[in-house]
């Protein structure tokens, strides 16, 4: 099997520069310095792949007395560890975004809202902080980082369920409008951006907007962590170019037998062999209009694998970690689930399935967030792409 | 929810009915709550209403997806944890998993029963909210055609919870009275001032668990509600020559958390169970429902005589500041030998829907016994809904509030508000049935609580006044039975 993909390496790689790049681009103008991140193409890589620099732009707006910068470290969506890796060999370029976020929107506090499961990078990263902290002092900047441990609700990676536990409560996500960029943590403006999204920031701080927006395709720019699991002989993290087609991503990481890749975990899309050609990986591709939790975790199944245990899988985990504030998503998620295995036993009609799948439709339509919406991606996409291993 | 249901023509569940596969029980221990999981929809109107408007948190969310629901600590029963039986979530519940628990069979059953004799008394608040559960606009005042309905319905006798009203109201404008007198007076360092309202039930059990120790500023006189109680099968039933064995006391309000007091083990003044049913204000509109009795079209009928006459000042005690007016109204007269300065007898600072409303009467020229009081600011409080009564306790216990008298009652509105009243009630529907309070108020002859005839010849009889020597039997029927011996012994 011949390696074509083009493998990158300007997340993990390590100079030990951090304070002159924070330096120089702190020299600059805000607006300069935001041009930069709007012209690199920049989109955040927590799912929903909002333009970074619009964001912060848009939170600078804002009048208010306190503003905050999160980074937000919760990666609960399975199969995926890339957000772990980035933040244990290179924080400071996480730290650098947050900073220089700081800076531009007015804010002089910021926090790491941390998984629970990774409480084992905390020494490292107080470490960190610490160094991190005497930089500020250094450069004259009020700008201070603390660690918030989450409590293992993967709801709580949606930015303001995120906020409500960071308030001490129940870890719900909220109405939307207001958005964080007004309303966020405390009720302040806030600017919430995904681990690896910070660390990108620090490329382009670094290269320029030009060298990051050469990377990639149309309205998917810059390079992307992948987190590689399933039927692999070699899973782990690949920081690769946006724009490649699913066929050349399995021919470089499956193992000859690919028959389906999930594309964005449980909440993504399921992509069955027959259209590896014409998928191409990118916002605009396959990864299009809902929010995708945590993009990047890349699932390859062979042929030994049966869909019906793979959705089944999800969709217990939808069951679990629905928040169940609304009825579409609580509801929705244990119809689904119940739903195939009714149909596996026949105990229902095959026709049923059309039924689940219109219910899946009406959750996209009718949930209050991004998980319940998207539950309809991976359910449409498998029922309908393996609809005879769902019946028998 | 369901007339939505109707507009949507929503029918047969297609889908799989999720019911079976969870094990759900239903949580009826309480005298005033029931919560049936199974019917809930997890909207957490109810979790929010005890949070943000009562600030209890008796209500919360546990669990999460397929596990959430709506819970209360370590799941124990709602008569386990710090609920104040306000049934105020009731009244937002949309679904009825939420629901006050019924006892429209057992009346029934005793109204139906030859040998028992039931008697009804009906709350304040009653009168102004009944119309609207059974299609009349909000606001509107259905005394009459309520005490028509309950006579059709084939209770032996109606009789009104404002003569007791009344009766509370004499009972604490003494005993602020008298606490005054041996602060100011005697100087007495033991009196426990300021001194609060007593009436609202979901408020003694939220004292209880949130300010204990401040239990002994509470008034010593019984809710309306159980004085009524204990009057009825004594006083009335000697009167009337019914055996109060055989007598059945069914009570009308507007209220859940009275059915939880009329449960308590103390209130046993009369030998029996003073009063054995308690109906909110839906439930007594299900039963004329059930009874096929066309509401709109009754002709107006009077309340029996005796315990059947009311002041206005009896009225306002539905509304939010209403006991305080009333008391005030007897209070400043007893002190002064003239009325209360206020044009109409309308004590407008104590009125109104602010959440917390102080207000300080001077009070002038005394008769010469009261003295003592010349020129005193009466500093008075009035608070409702129990968000704001945890405001003014803590500001009581910082010290940082010098009152002297305190009305609390547990719902927004006060009782016109209250959890057992018609659904929906919103704030726009609460000023209605103020107002309407208010003008019920102004229509009656008689407007204080010590000139209502029937309350004099009953004190008469009972020789109740303070400068006597009390006898415990009557002090047992009107003071909540722990204080009454200490009254007995002391200073009454
Ligand atoms: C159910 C759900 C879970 C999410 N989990 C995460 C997460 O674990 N990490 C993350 O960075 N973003 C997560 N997000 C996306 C965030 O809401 C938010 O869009 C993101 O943090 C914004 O950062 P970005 O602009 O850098 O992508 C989740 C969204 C949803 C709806
Ligand atoms: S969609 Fe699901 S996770 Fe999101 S708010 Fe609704 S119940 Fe909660
Ligand atoms: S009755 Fe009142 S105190 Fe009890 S749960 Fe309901 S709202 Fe809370
Ligand atoms: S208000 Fe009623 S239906 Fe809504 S969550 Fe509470 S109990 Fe359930």
């Amino acid at each position: 099997m011949t390696k074509t993909l083009k493998r990158l390496d300007l997340i993990f790689k390590n100079e030990g520069d951090s304070e002159a790049i924070l330096e120089k681009t702190l020299s600059r103008n805000n607006e300069d310095i935001i041009s930069d991140l709007i012209a690199s193409g920049l989109k955040g890589r927590g799912g929903a792949g909002f333009p970074t620099g619009l964001k912060w732009r848009l939170t600078g707006e804002v009048e208010a007395d306190q503003k905050y910068v999160i980074c937000n470290a919760d990666e609960g969506e399975p199969g995926t560890f890339k957000d772990r890796e980035i933040l244990s060999s290179v924080p400071h370029k996480v730290l650098t975004g947050m900073a220089v976020c700081g800076r531009i929107i007015g804010a002089t506090k910021g926090f790491i809202y941390l998984r629970n499961e990774y409480k084992f990078l905390v020494p490292k990263l107080r470490t960190a902080l610490d160094d991190f902290h005497l930089i500020m002092d250094k450069l004259n900047l009020d700008f201070r980082v603390d660690i918030f441990m989450g409590s293992g609700a993967y709801i709580c990676g949606e930015e303001s369920a995120l906020f409500e536990s960071m308030e001490g409560k129940r870890g719900e996500p909220r109405n939307k409008p207001p958005y964080p960029t007004n309303y966020g943590y405390n009720g302040k403006p806030t600017v919430i951006n995904n681990v690896e999204t910070l660390a990108h920031t620090y490329s382009i701080f670094k290269y320029g907007a030009e060298k990051f927006r050469d990377l990639g395709v149309k309205d998917s720019r810059g390079s992307k962590v992948f987190s590689v699991s399933g039927d692999t002989p070699i899973p782990g993290i690949y920081e690769l170019e946006f724009g490649m087609t699913l066929q050349r991503f399995v021919d470089d990481f499956g193992d000859g037998d690919a028959k389906a890749v999930q594309v964005g975990g449980a909440a993504g899309f399921c992509v069955p062999r027959k259209r590896f050609e014409k998928t191409i990986i990118g916002y605009q591709g396959k990864l299009t209009g809902v929010s995708l939790p945590t993009g990047g975790s890349m699932m390859i199944f062979n042929s030994s694998r049966s869909m019906y245990n793979v959705l089944h899988n999800y969709l217990e985990f939808f069951v679990e970690e629905s928040c169940g504030q609304c009825t579409p998503c609580r509801v929705g998620t244990q119809q689904l689930l119940m739903g195939v295995e009714a149909v596996k036993r026949g105990d229902k009609s095959s026709d049923y399935l059309n039924k689940l799948l219109e219910l899946s439709e009406i959750m996209r339509q009718t949930a209050k967030c991004g998980l319940g919406q998207s539950v309809a991606n991976s359910f449409s996409s498998i029922v309908e792409n393996f609809k005879e291993e769902m019946i028998y | 929810m369901q007339s939505l249901s109707h507009e949507y023509i929503i029918g047969e569940n297609g889908y799989i009915n999720l019911i079976p596969f969870k094990d759900y029980t239903i949580d009826y221990f309480s005298p005033s709550i029931i919560k049936d999981d199974s019917k809930c929809i997890r909207c957490q109107r109810c979790v929010r209403t005890c949070d943000e408007l009562q600030n209890i948190g008796a209500l919360t969310v546990s669990g999460k997806g397929s596990e959430m629901k709506i819970s209360t600590f370590f799941e124990k029963s709602m008569y386990q944890v710090v609920c104040t039986n306000c049934g105020q979530c009731v009244n937002r519940c949309p679904t009825g998993a939420l629901v006050e628990k019924h006892y429209i069979d057992e009346v029934w059953g005793a109204i139906n029963n030859d040998k028992k004799y039931v008697v009804v008394q009906t709350a304040p608040a009653v009168r102004i909210a009944l119309g609207e559960a059974l299609g009349i606009d909000p606001g509107e005042i259905v005394t009459g055609k309520m005490v028509a309905a309950l006579k059709r319905m084939g209770f032996d006798a109606v009789l009104d919870t404002d003569f007791t009203a009344d009766l509370t109201i004499i009972e604490e404008g003494h005993e602020l009275l008298q606490r005054l007198t041996r602060a100011l007076k005697d100087k007495d360092p033991a009196v426990k001032l300021p001194m609060t309202t007593s009436c609202s039930p979901g408020w003694i059990k939220f004292i209880e668990h949130l300010f204990p120790e401040f239990l002994s500023h509470l008034s010593t006189a019984k809710s309306p509600q159980q004085m009524f109680g204990a009057l009825a099968k004594t006083y009335y039933a000697k009167k009337t020559g019914v055996d109060p064995a055989s007598m059945v006391s069914v009570s009308i309000m507007p209220c859940t958390a009275k059915k939880f007091e009329a449960n308590r083990p103390e209130m046993y003044a009369s030998g029996y169970q003073d009063v054995d049913y308690v109906l909110t204000t839906r439930e007594l509109a299900l039963m004329i429902k059930q009874a096929g009795i066309d509401f709109k079209t009754l002709a107006d009928d009077n309340y029996d005589s005796f315990m059947g006459e009311s002041s206005g000042a009896g009225v306002i005690f539905g509304a939010t500041g209403g006991v305080m007016e009333a008391a005030l109204r007897t209070v400043y007269e007893v002190v002064t030998g003239r009325e209360v300065p206020f044009e109409g007898l309308n004590i407008t600072p104590v009125r109104g829907m602010e959440g917390v409303r102080e207000a300080a009467i001077k009070i002038e020229q005394p008769l010469p016994e009261y003295d003592f009081l010349e020129g005193v600011e009466v500093k008075t409080c009035v608070a409702h809904g129990l968000a704001n009564a945890k405001t003014v306790m803590q500001k009581v216990k910082d010290g940082t509030a010098a009152y002297h008298f305190i009305e609390i009652m547990a719902c927004p509105g006060g009782c016109l508000g209250g959890g057992g009243q018609p659904i929906p009630t919103s704030p726009e529907i609460r000023r209605q049935r103020t107002s309407a309070i208010y003008s019920e108020d102004a229509h009656k002859m008689i407007r204080k609580s010590h000139e209502n005839p029937e309350v004099l010849r009953f004190i008469r009889i009972f020789s109740l006044s303070h400068s006597d020597t009390c006898r415990i039997n009557c002090c047992t029927q009107l003071i909540r039975p722990v204080n009454a011996i200490k009254r007995a012994k002391g200073a009454c």
